[in-house]
């Protein structure tokens, strides 16, 4: 475009006041003909506008074929074979899932996807690349100013040459497209301005960047936190689901009832379902005595305890403390998935073979099972008490004084000493009267 | 500019006949490059709207509105509203679903498959077909995504890097049915659109009025007819045609996977793709036809589109009504010849049992009534194929009742049994669903072009290079592609 045009109508200056010049044919064919001849001519900027698509034209200019076609072949290899890898790493790698015995990768299960994504990615890129090749959007062409060339999409046939070719002439070119059959031929003065946006619309399309930006920027700042000063609220939940039941909590007030409370005490003349019911041994539900916690087990121990130890052990505990206990060096999935996707608020499982824990005396065990773990107002560990009634507890407690004491055996347990069970009673001491057969420890998986 | 006086009114001619001497035109009237553009453009360009339209327009948007707030009710009460229950527990929602999927292929077949085949007949149509197909689709598309029960997870149907660590299950028809209609939506919108962006460029060029010209200008995206544009255009146009012609022959067999790769009697047949993909056919004719019949009524489109495209969609329903029949009656030989007494029982079912009224309705609309279409005056009279069409629309719906509701309602356990009975909700929504069709329909007819005025150009007699010039010059390769 001739920046510098000042739109003058001095007669010596036409070379800069035009950017083109327009001819305009009666018929598909008139046009066909003519266009054979610009080419044979040598014009090299110029150009046809039709309503619709003339076939032969094309050739008649010399267009070159377009390399659409390697652009879509090439699309639909890409979408052909990114479906194909994509399955094999989400079901075959990153997350395979069992299904009816299948196997995690197999072709023909793939292919109604590797068939679409191909049609996906090929029609994508034949549009695209035919608005992109074709630098659209565009608001101006040098035939912009003709008259005519309003009608261009209804039903004019022009041949439009710029000025920037170098065997145009204003006179001269447009007496030679009047030979090859134009019915009108006009010049095209440049363009007033060359920015045809609006101010409006720049405006406009600016403030609704600057609106767009408001969203992200509130959620920034609701959620902002640092490691020092972590964030207290809550995520910000846009759909409660089930998160957030209308429930009463323990210990709820509750308009509903007179007393205000929203736990009902029980109905007068309940009497307890089993007959044969006897009150717990001391410390079995608390673990402690007073303020004493127990070192020695208010049930019997037995091989069955410690098989139904063992077993609910392995259900709730072996899934973060390891099947051994010995978390931190061999820690169970739930743990070392957590560690392997880096969760931050995670808090790594105790060893529960290492020195601090076999110190606990058994009370202080069970209570940790029942209670679970408070961090800084967080349960890094949560309570078990609503899951595993007591005796499992006692049961698991048992369990894993036998996982300590084949990480940290006793002398005597090296000796070929006559088993002795019955009484084992753990405590603090390292050294204990009570004995637990290695044995019984000693089948455990690492 | 033409003005609407210039476009001459013709006596009817009979271009019907299938005289094997002479074509019969494709537009009627006499019609040159601008009085096309007129007869089309005028319409958009109408200053305000007509009554009828108004009033249509005005039932449309108030059941497309009810079916928002249903969706909403939907969104926070749960499907508990709809009849769904054990052991049918795809109702109504994906009844509509494969229903409005199937009316979209009509559109792709007519767009893509018959330009492949140089069908020029086409031209007059495919623009109209193929925003069925997209508005049929829109609706098909809503009917999954609010079944899942919690929407606002919808997103997990899609394979992304997520903090959950999870992926989707990719062996599942349910996922390929995600890619497919997607891919499907996709392509026949990119399809429409470009076919379209010459049309709107002609709107922009006649834009009076500011805003219509901004409008169609930013949509048109600065075509200017360019033969160097137009060599890419067509390229693409054809890589279009050649991509969604298999996808019109998958999409619904991947739909019918949802049922076949089960092990439901009645579902578990491997005629399911071919019979679905027929039947999506057979049904997105017939919604051509419904709304053809009217709208080129209304909008003057009769020299356009003549009596001889309807004539051939009617042939196209015919020959698809009869692949239908002859699925169903394979489905019942087949249960009787595989000895599964499983498969008999279900087949026995849908002919003598509770829903013998579906399956019979069924039988008529889709094999019976199309018979008619034999008679040359029941294919070119314009209200009898309407009436016509109006039953196979319905009868495709039975279809897909029949296919699910019949199957779930009696599977292997006689203690499962249970009869499926669909709510208020239920048929409210799917009311609905023609309220949006139909909106976005009546939209489109109002502000866009509706038959693509560059291709019926092609197709006049004057488009053809050796129409004055007696093919002086051009080698006789050149001359195929006049008709």
């Amino acid at each position: 475009m001739s920046k510098n045009s000042d739109n003058s109508t001095e007669p010596n200056s036409l070379q800069p006041q035009y950017v083109g010049i327009v001819a305009r044919f009666a018929s598909p064919g008139d046009l066909l003909t003519a266009a054979r001849q610009i080419a044979a001519a040598g014009y090299r900027y110029w150009d046809c506008h039709t309503p619709f698509p003339i076939h032969g034209l094309d050739r008649a200019m010399k267009i070159r074929p377009t390399i659409l076609p390697w652009l879509v072949a090439g699309a639909g290899a890409t979408g052909a074979l990114g479906a194909l890898v994509l399955q094999w790493w989400a079901n075959g790698v990153a997350y395979p899932l069992i299904i009816s015995g299948k196997p995690f990768f197999s072709l023909p299960a793939n292919v109604p996807i590797i068939f679409e994504l191909t049609v996906l990615f090929a029609a994508l890129t034949a549009f695209l690349g035919a608005i992109l090749l074709n630098g659209l959007p565009r608001l101006l062409y040098p035939a912009s100013t003709a008259a005519s060339f309003a009608r261009v999409t209804t039903d004019a046939f022009l041949v439009s040459i710029e000025a920037k070719d170098p065997q145009f002439h204003p006179e001269r070119t447009a007496e030679w497209l009047r030979n090859l059959g134009a019915e009108s031929v006009e010049l095209c003065p440049a363009p007033e301005g060359d920015d045809a946006i609006p101010a409006v619309i720049k405006r406009g399309l600016l403030v609704l960047a600057v609106l767009a930006l408001l969203p992200p920027l509130f959620i920034a700042l609701a959620r902002q936190h640092t490691a020092e000063t972590p964030q207290e609220k809550p995520r910000i939940h846009i759909i409660k689901d089930m998160d957030f039941q209308p429930k009463y909590q323990t210990q709820a007030v509750s308009s509903l009832f007179a007393d205000r409370r929203a736990m009902r005490p029980r109905v007068p003349g309940t009497v307890p379902f089993d007959p044969h019911w006897q009150p717990p041994p001391d410390g079995f539900l608390t673990g402690k005595v007073g303020n004493e916690y127990l070192t020695e087990f208010p049930i019997p121990v037995n091989e069955d305890v410690m098989r139904r130890g063992r077993e609910r052990y392995d259900i709730y505990c072996a899934t973060c403390h390891g099947w051994t206990g010995e978390a931190g060096q061999y820690d169970g999935m739930t743990s070392r998935r957590a560690r392997a996707r880096g969760e931050a608020t995670w808090v790594p499982p105790a060893s529960l073979t290492g020195q601090a824990v076999r110190e606990q005396p058994v009370g202080k065990i069970f209570e940790t099972i029942t209670q679970g773990v408070v961090r800084e107002g967080l349960y890094s560990m949560p309570p078990y008490a609503v899951q595993i009634p007591p005796e499992d507890r006692w049961a698991i407690v048992l369990y894993v004084r036998a996982l300590q004491r084949a990480r940290a055996p006793y002398p005597e347990d090296f000796q070929d000493s006559a088993p002795s069970a019955g009484t084992a009673t753990a405590s603090a001491a390292p050294v204990n009267e009570g004995h637990i057969k290695g044995n019984l420890a000693g089948d455990m998986r690492h | 500019m033409g003005s609407a006086s210039t476009i001459s009114r013709q006596p009817e001619v009979d271009n019907t006949m299938s005289d094997p001497t002479s074509r019969p035109p494709l537009v009627l009237g006499q019609h040159d490059f601008a009085t096309v553009t007129e007869t089309v453009a005028r319409i958009p360009e109408r200053p305000g709207t007509t009554l009828a339209w108004k009033l249509s327009f005005a039932v449309a948007a108030s059941l497309a509105t009810m079916f928002v707030v249903l969706t909403g009710y939907l969104f926070v009460t749960g499907i508990g509203i709809w009849g769904n229950n054990s052991p049918v527990f795809w109702g109504f929602p994906i009844v509509n679903f494969v229903f409005w999927v199937g009316i979209g292929h009509a559109g792709t077949l007519i767009s893509a498959i018959l330009f492949l085949f140089r069908q020029h007949w086409r031209t007059s149509i495919n623009r109209f077909a193929e925003a069925m197909t997209v508005f049929a689709v829109v609706c098909a598309g809503i009917f999954p995504a609010i079944h899942v029960g919690r929407v606002w997870y919808v997103y997990w149907l899609l394979p992304y890097p997520n903090p959950m660590g999870m992926w989707p299950n990719f062996r599942s028809p349910l996922l390929w049915d995600v890619f497919a209609v997607g891919t499907y939506m996709t392509v026949s919108v990119l399809f429409w659109y470009l076919g379209m962006i010459p049309d709107l460029a002609t709107l922009r060029d006649r834009a009076t009025r500011p805003l219509p010209r901004l409008l169609y200008g930013l949509f048109s995206l600065g075509w200017s007819g360019s033969a160097r544009h137009w060599h890419r255009f067509e390229k693409a146009y054809l890589f279009l045609a050649a991509l969604a012609t298999p996808l019109v022959l998958s999409v619904h067999s991947v739909v019918s996977f949802d049922f076949a790769v089960s092990l439901i009697p009645g579902w578990h047949t491997t005629i399911f793709p071919p019979y679905f993909v027929a039947g999506a056919i057979f049904s997105g004719f017939a919604m051509v036809v419904t709304l053809m019949v009217p709208a080129r009524e209304f909008f003057g489109l009769k020299d356009l589109v003549t009596l001889r495209h309807l004539d051939n969609m009617n042939k196209f329903i015919l020959a698809t009504s009869f692949m239908v029949g002859y699925a169903y009656l394979i489905e019942v030989f087949m249960a009787w010849y595989s000895g599964n007494k499983y498969e008999l029982f279900t087949f026995i079912n849908r002919a003598l049992g509770p829903y013998a009224w579906a399956y019979w309705t069924m039988v008529i609309c889709n094999v019976a009534i199309p018979q008619l279409f034999w008679f040359k005056k029941c294919r070119t009279t314009p209200w009898i194929m309407w009436i016509i069409a109006i039953f196979v629309n319905i009868g495709m719906w039975f279809e897909r009742f029949v296919i699910i509701v019949t199957s779930l309602s009696r599977d292997f356990l006689p203690g499962s049994w249970a009869l499926y009975k669909p709510t208020l909700i239920d048929f409210l929504m799917l009311i609905g669903s023609f309220g949006i069709f139909f909106t976005l329909f009546l939209l489109f007819c109002r502000y866009l072009p509706m038959v693509a005025m560059a291709e019926v150009k092609t197709v006049l007699p004057q488009a053809q290079v050796h129409h004055r010039h007696a093919a002086e010059e051009h080698a006789p390769s050149e001359l195929e592609y006049a008709r």
